[in-house]
């Protein structure tokens, strides 16, 4: 049962292949738009590395730039073809490649679909990932003379101030960690050791947050210590107060900064993929319509040309099937299948 | 004598027009990237207009966008011009037209690199008005609820966020104004009172600074109330404290951002004024070249070209001649007028003697 059986005419044949070439040239730069996306991603992901806690969510630079240039050479080789398909003396030279040629740009064309998938599917991965990495980077943030840790403070800061954020998931996440380091408590005061005094692990918390939290489109000047204490500061309410610090957390802020990167990056991967699927098909074509006049005197005849020559569930076996052999060739034979080969 | 005259074969002529119309349209392009340098710069003044007091800014940025403009206009038709002298009939048609294009555009390459000198002179205006603006951004900080300045905490915070400043010239301008609103001081408390009573005019002077003044590289969370005071902080030395504050003043590094720019900017408007004047020359070259060959009748003939007939004095003394007469063409000049002061040479009669006039009947 063939899929996609088309009649094509001489001329409809030249038209395809010359359509099909310029439009191979459009898809290999669609190829390398894809792979330079992948780039960025992976440059904007490691720029925040520090605080992420694992390197889960760069499959998806990773599998976008082999892609990328997978898809270059695919479309490389298909306006190749197609500029080879409408002579009939060179055309036969691409017989043996192609068979595998169609087997890999299949591979790499579901691979393409799958990694838009991934970057909407990873969006889990990502959020548990920044929750822990800046839980910690929230932790170390007093440890400046630390070696390994010294920057956390420096990194928290910048984050804090460029993405108008605070805290992991809001500015009360610093009210639970000693964020100031003992090198500057002055342990003789009695309301530094009250407060010690009255922590379990003996932290010095306070409700207080660095400046970085501060708001700059506030109308009055920051507050950042005594927060939740309306009566040290004048004409202050704390729960109607919107402005004073950033109210969003820097979990989410990330989150959403990197899904509004990956969507876009999505949609342009995606369309990227349907030229690629058209360009395949129209290869496809046009190879089986040439294989059609093949060895004949006029050229010029109608010819048909078709998608696949089985079933799609066949034609997969077909391809599959090889695989597997030489998969199968390397482990040892079962005894039966040997005792019968010595019977027979 | 001719200044630096040049052989051309039939063959180095047309090589000649050939290179200069590729080169006049990578003049096209030079001409857009002036543009596009005029109107970044124009965009950078504005966004800290708020910043900036009121001085003749824009005049350079308008000056180079004109200039670019203009410069892809000429060259346009200068490729056009060389693109048709390959064939010499075709330059008969550009023959009159070629004289005046090379004159504007020798003066238009002459305002180009004012253009040029005009950013490195951008200095000193921008210089004074940095310092009156960012001193009165200052003094209005406080400012949130009066309509007009609203904004200009944020633009100021921001400002030193970004390019990791504190005040004018240092920190401490911020002790000398009133940085905290009215508003947000409690009047009934005695230390605000104390304080607004110590000021001669009334102000709430204190030694802290905004958040914005923070330095994200210190290693210890910021000091920004009480600077001056060490007792009021566990191990602290302000003398000695270098990386609790940023320390340079925005005025110096707004100053050194903008100059930066400008010097680029002038640099690249330099060399684009040195490629125009070659361009220039080598259409010179081809006019006087193509004239020569329509002087001497032959298109196939070798011919000199130069860039003035005769030697610069001469041609000089020429043509301040020619200005001179253009003035005179409305006097009537005796030399010139053939009328005048001649004896006549009518014939009264027989006699030659003049009439007499006739006595009146009395």
């Amino acid at each position: 049962m063939v899929v996609g059986k088309m009649k094509l005419t001489f001329q409809k044949r030249v038209k395809l292949a010359q359509y099909l070439w310029m439009l191979s040239w459009f898809a290999t730069l669609g190829g390398a738009v894809t792979f330079t996306l992948g780039c960025f991603l992976k440059t904007e992901l490691r720029r925040r590395g520090e605080v992420m806690d694992n390197t889960d969510i760069h499959c998806v630079p990773n599998t976008l730039m082999i892609v990328g240039l997978a898809s270059m050479g695919i479309n490389y080789f298909a306006s190749r073809i197609c500029q080879d398909a409408l002579d009939p003396g060179r055309f036969p030279r691409w017989k043996t490649f192609l068979k595998p040629f169609f087997g890999c740009s299949v591979f790499f064309t579901t691979l393409m679909l799958i990694s838009v998938i991934l970057s909407y599917a990873m969006k889990g991965s990502l959020e548990t990932s920044l929750k822990i990495g800046l839980k910690n980077g929230i932790r170390f943030y007093k440890d400046t003379d630390t070696p390994g840790r010294c920057f956390q403070k420096q990194t928290i800061d910048r984050l804090q101030m460029e993405f108008q954020c605070c805290g992991n998931s809001n500015y009360r996440d610093w009210f639970e960690v000693q964020w100031i380091s003992n090198r500057y408590l002055d342990f003789s005061s009695k309301e530094v050791k009250d407060r010690i005094k009255s922590n379990v692990d003996g932290r010095y918390l306070i409700d207080g947050v660095p400046f970085s939290c501060c708001n700059p489109s506030s109308p009055r000047p920051c507050i950042q210590y005594r927060i939740t204490n309306n009566t040290a500061h004048y004409n202050y309410e704390h729960q109607t107060e919107e402005l004073n610090l950033f109210i969003r957390g820097c979990r989410e802020a990330l989150v959403y900064y990197y899904m509004g990167l990956m969507n876009t990056i999505g949609a342009v991967v995606l369309s990227v993929f349907l030229l690629q699927c058209s360009v395949l098909a129209s290869v496809r074509l046009l190879q089986t319509s040439m294989e059609a006049v093949a060895g004949q005197e006029n050229v010029e005849v109608d010819s048909e040309g078709y998608l696949l020559e089985k079933g799609v569930k066949e034609t997969f076996m077909e391809y599959v099937d090889p695989v597997l052999k030489l998969l199968w060739m390397n482990q040892v034979t079962p005894p039966e299948a040997k005792a019968e080969a010595g019977a027979s | 004598m001719a200044v630096l005259p040049i052989k051309f074969t039939k063959t180095k002529r047309d090589r000649l027009a050939q290179v200069l119309w590729v080169l006049n349209w990578i003049s096209v392009v030079t001409g857009i990237i002036l543009f596009i340098l005029g109107i970044f710069l124009k965009v950078e003044i504005n966004k800290r207009q708020d910043l900036m007091a009121e001085r003749q800014l824009q005049s350079v940025p308008n000056m180079l966008i004109a200039v670019g403009l203009i410069a892809c206009m000429i060259n346009f038709l200068g490729g056009k011009i060389c693109y048709d002298c390959v064939d010499t009939n075709k330059f008969l048609r550009w023959k009159l037209v070629m004289l005046p294009y090379i004159i504007c555009t020798f003066f238009f390459t002459l305002s180009v690199l004012v253009g040029a000198l005009m950013c490195y002179s951008m200095h000193g205006q921008l210089e004074e008005a940095l310092t009156v603006g960012l001193r009165d951004a200052m003094r209005y900080y406080k400012d949130t609820d009066t309509p007009g300045r609203c904004f200009l905490k944020r633009t100021v915070d921001l400002l030193q966020i970004q390019f990791q400043c504190c005040g004018n010239k240092g920190y401490r301008d911020w002790f000398q104004i009133q940085w905290v609103s009215n508003r947000y001081l409690d009047m009934s408390q005695r230390e605000v009172v104390d304080r607004l009573r110590s000021n001669v005019e009334g102000k709430y002077l204190m030694d802290g600074v905004p958040f914005s003044c923070c330095n994200v590289n210190s290693p210890r969370p910021c000091i920004q109330y009480q600077i001056t005071n060490n007792s009021a902080h566990f191990n602290y030395d302000y003398q000695t404290e270098e990386l609790n504050l940023w320390m340079r003043g925005c005025h110096q590094a707004l100053l050194d951002y903008y100059t930066n720019i400008m010097h680029s900017i002038g640099l690249t408007v330099l060399i684009i004024w040195l490629f125009e004047l070659s361009v220039l020359t080598g259409v010179r070259y081809l006019q006087t070249s193509l004239e020569n060959v329509l002087r001497q009748g032959d298109p196939e003939c070798e011919s000199d070209g130069w860039l003035l007939e005769n030697s610069f004095v001469e041609t000089a003394r020429s043509n301040f001649n020619i200005i001179k007469h253009l003035g005179k063409f409305n006097q009537i000049s005796s030399n010139g007028d053939p009328n005048i002061d001649k004896p006549s040479t009518a014939h009264y009669g027989p006699d030659n003697v003049p009439l007499k006039p006739l006595p009146t009947a009395s």
